[in-house]
């Protein structure tokens, strides 16, 4: 799969991230190169192999459904660029 | 409903047809969110329901709530869907401020049950099937306000994190009624279960509704090929949060689609917005752009596996359901299934009629629940959970009925007064004089008396019988409906020697 500089401006764009345009050709081949490397480990064969989830043979934890946390709008609003009442604020954002 | 008789709109060049799919967010029933131990509630003060967790503060883990996989497990048992021991959780990734982290967590390719399916209750009682593609639990997101400010919009993500059960429907509905009684049966089965309280004015049971047109048997040839090529392009109205707004966006939508593609367009497959006050759908330009969400598995959490014995416990544990319940209503108090249809749609309405049955006439109590109590509490949008009637004087009325201290014709009397808050109906009976005249003596001297006194009228009911219904109404007048109805046919008969 080849990745030129189109899809490495959508994919940035996507993830939010501001790339100059001259950056764009050299991400296309860095991101390519990659690619090429993950298409070379398509080559071993993994049929019937499960895929690997964790190093360690342990299962999903569950938590009781006990209300534990939360109450402390201080707290979350901290790193709040800008706050009012108790909420968060943010540009405009048009439905 | 058969295919034969599925509603069509007439369109300039000929007939269509609807074909809907719904996609149903149930809020799980829980005390603390999916993935967090922050309280799920509606009312509290701003971002006062709030993890680290779900404000998606850097290093935090998400950890799954028991309880969240046991409702959706139950829920799956319910619809009699494929339960998958083995599931996961996915990132759906975008950018939006509701959604702190993101992503939203969901299950993508492997959700936690798979294919089953909802029988549903027409108004008429005839039921039909409507087939369910999956159940998956994934994380509401947070709340934005635009009214607050011009220039800004508030976020309180209370609502962030809690936990919902994403239903998603084949493609089976062909009408916005059977939509609607679609949503109607699952909320029923949900209340039940108790995984979800189906509050929808609280937002907490809400759909996504899919929408598109086809030519009459386009829909069949769809069904036999599984392909979906043979229907229209559809589109997704999304957060329709109550059953008239689902029947207006699906009316609004049809006719909107139907218009285009008479007119030579094209059906743009995208999401739409519904608008109560416009009664309109509008493209939501502003996610558009946003449609490549890039799942991939989330590497925060491991796969699901679930215990098979305890998948089995849970089955076993499950309550009655409606379908059950409806069957169970038939055949202990030989109601009708239009009747039983009516009562399990709410499971309150059940219990209400079970109730007031015991040791009554239940096909009485059936007629005096469904028609008069239910019938009445529609009339101002209320169910019976509003009653101001409660289920031991239903249940009193009938016993006057049965015992004929009064006739149906006065219990209707006896039941505007009991709806007036007037207390017990045997004290509304005696209260208001409204004893029921059986006292054939008394009965025999008025129609003595009218016979007397109209003996035109007596000569006509000789020649013609029916004209006896005359003679009906005035007794009654005389005895301000009070008298036994049975025993005036039958002395006016004797007494006009009508057969």
């Amino acid at each position: 799969m080849a990745i030129d500089a189109e899809t490495v401006r959508k994919v940035a764009r996507l993830a939010r991230i501001a790339e100059p345009e001259e950056r764009l050709a050299p991400l296309a081949q860095e991101l390519d190169a990659i690619m090429q490397w993950i298409e070379q480990l398509q080559e071993v064969d993994t049929d019937g192999v499960e895929p690997m989830t964790s190093v360690v043979a342990r299962a999903l934890p569950l938590r009781d459904d006990v209300v534990v946390d939360g109450g402390d709008p201080a707290r979350v609003l901290a790193n709040a660029p800008r706050t009012t009442d108790g909420f968060f604020i943010v540009p405009k954002v048009v439905e | 409903m058969t295919a034969t008789d599925t509603k069509t709109i007439a369109g300039r060049t000929g007939p269509w047809e609807i074909v809907l799919g719904l996609e149903v967010h149930a809020q799980v029933s829980s005390q603390s969110k999916l993935f967090s131990s922050a309280k799920v509630g509606f009312g509290a003060g701003p971002n006062q329901q709030v993890s680290l967790v779900d404000a998606a503060m850097p290093g935090m883990l998400p950890v799954l709530n028991r309880y969240c996989v046991e409702q959706a497990v139950k829920t799956g048992l319910a619809l009699k869907a494929q339960i998958n021991l083995k599931s996961r959780f996915d990132r759906k990734n975008y950018f939006y401020p509701d959604l702190p982290q993101g992503y939203q967590i969901s299950q993508f390719d492997q959700p936690i049950v798979g294919e089953g399916e909802v029988v549903v209750e027409h108004d008429n009682g005839e039921t039909f099937t409507v087939r369910i593609e999956r159940l998956h639990l994934e994380q509401d997101a947070g709340k934005m306000i635009h009214d607050l400010d011009p220039n800004a919009t508030y976020l309180d993500l209370n609502r962030a994190g809690t936990a919902l059960m994403e239903i998603v429907s084949k493609p089976d509905m062909r009408s916005s009624d059977e939509a609607v009684a679609y949503v109607k049966k699952l909320r029923a089965i949900l209340i039940a279960v108790g995984s979800c309280d189906g509050d929808m004015e609280k937002g907490n049971l809400r759909a996504d509704v899919n929408v598109s047109v086809c030519r009459p048997g386009a829909y069949e040839k769809f069904r036999e090929t599984g392909s979906f090529k043979h229907l229209g392009t559809r589109c997704e109205i999304k957060n329709v949060n109550s059953n008239r707004y689902i029947q207006q966006a699906i009316e609004y939508e049809a006719r909107r689609q139907i218009e285009i593609l008479e007119d030579g367009g094209k059906i743009d497959q995208e999401t739409r917005l519904f608008d109560p006050g416009k009664g309109e759908t509008r493209s939501m330009r502003s996610k558009e752009e946003a449609n490549d969400y890039r799942y991939f598995p989330d590497p925060d959490l491991l796969p699901l596996i679930l215990d098979p014995a305890w998948v089995k416990e849970l089955e076993a544990g499950l309550p009655e359901l409606p379908d059950a319940k409806k069957a169970r209503l038939q055949s202990q108090y030989g109601l009708s299934p239009y009747d039983a249809g009516v009562l399990i749609a709410d499971a309150a309405r059940a219990s209400f009629f079970e109730q007031a049955a015991v040791g009554r006439d239940a096909k009485l109590v059936a007629n005096w629940t469904i028609n008069d109590l239910l019938g009445r509490l529609a009339k101002d949008g209320h169910d019976i959970a509003d009653s101001p009637i409660p289920p031991a004087d239903i249940a009193g009325l009938v016993k006057l009925i049965e015992a004929g201290t009064i006739s149906s014709k006065i219990a209707r009397q006896v039941f505007d007064h009991m709806w007036a808050g007037e207390g017990a109906p045997a004290a509304i009976v005696e209260k208001h004089g409204l004893v029921q005249v059986s006292d054939t003596g008394a009965i025999e001297a008025v129609i003595d008396r009218l016979i007397a006194a109209n003996p035109g009228q007596a000569e006509a009911v000789k020649a013609k019988p029916q004209a006896i219904g005359w003679f009906v109404g005035q007794v009654m007048k005389e005895m301000a409906g009070k008298a036994n109805p049975g025993s005036v046919n039958a002395i006016l008969k004797a007494k006009l020697g009508v057969e």
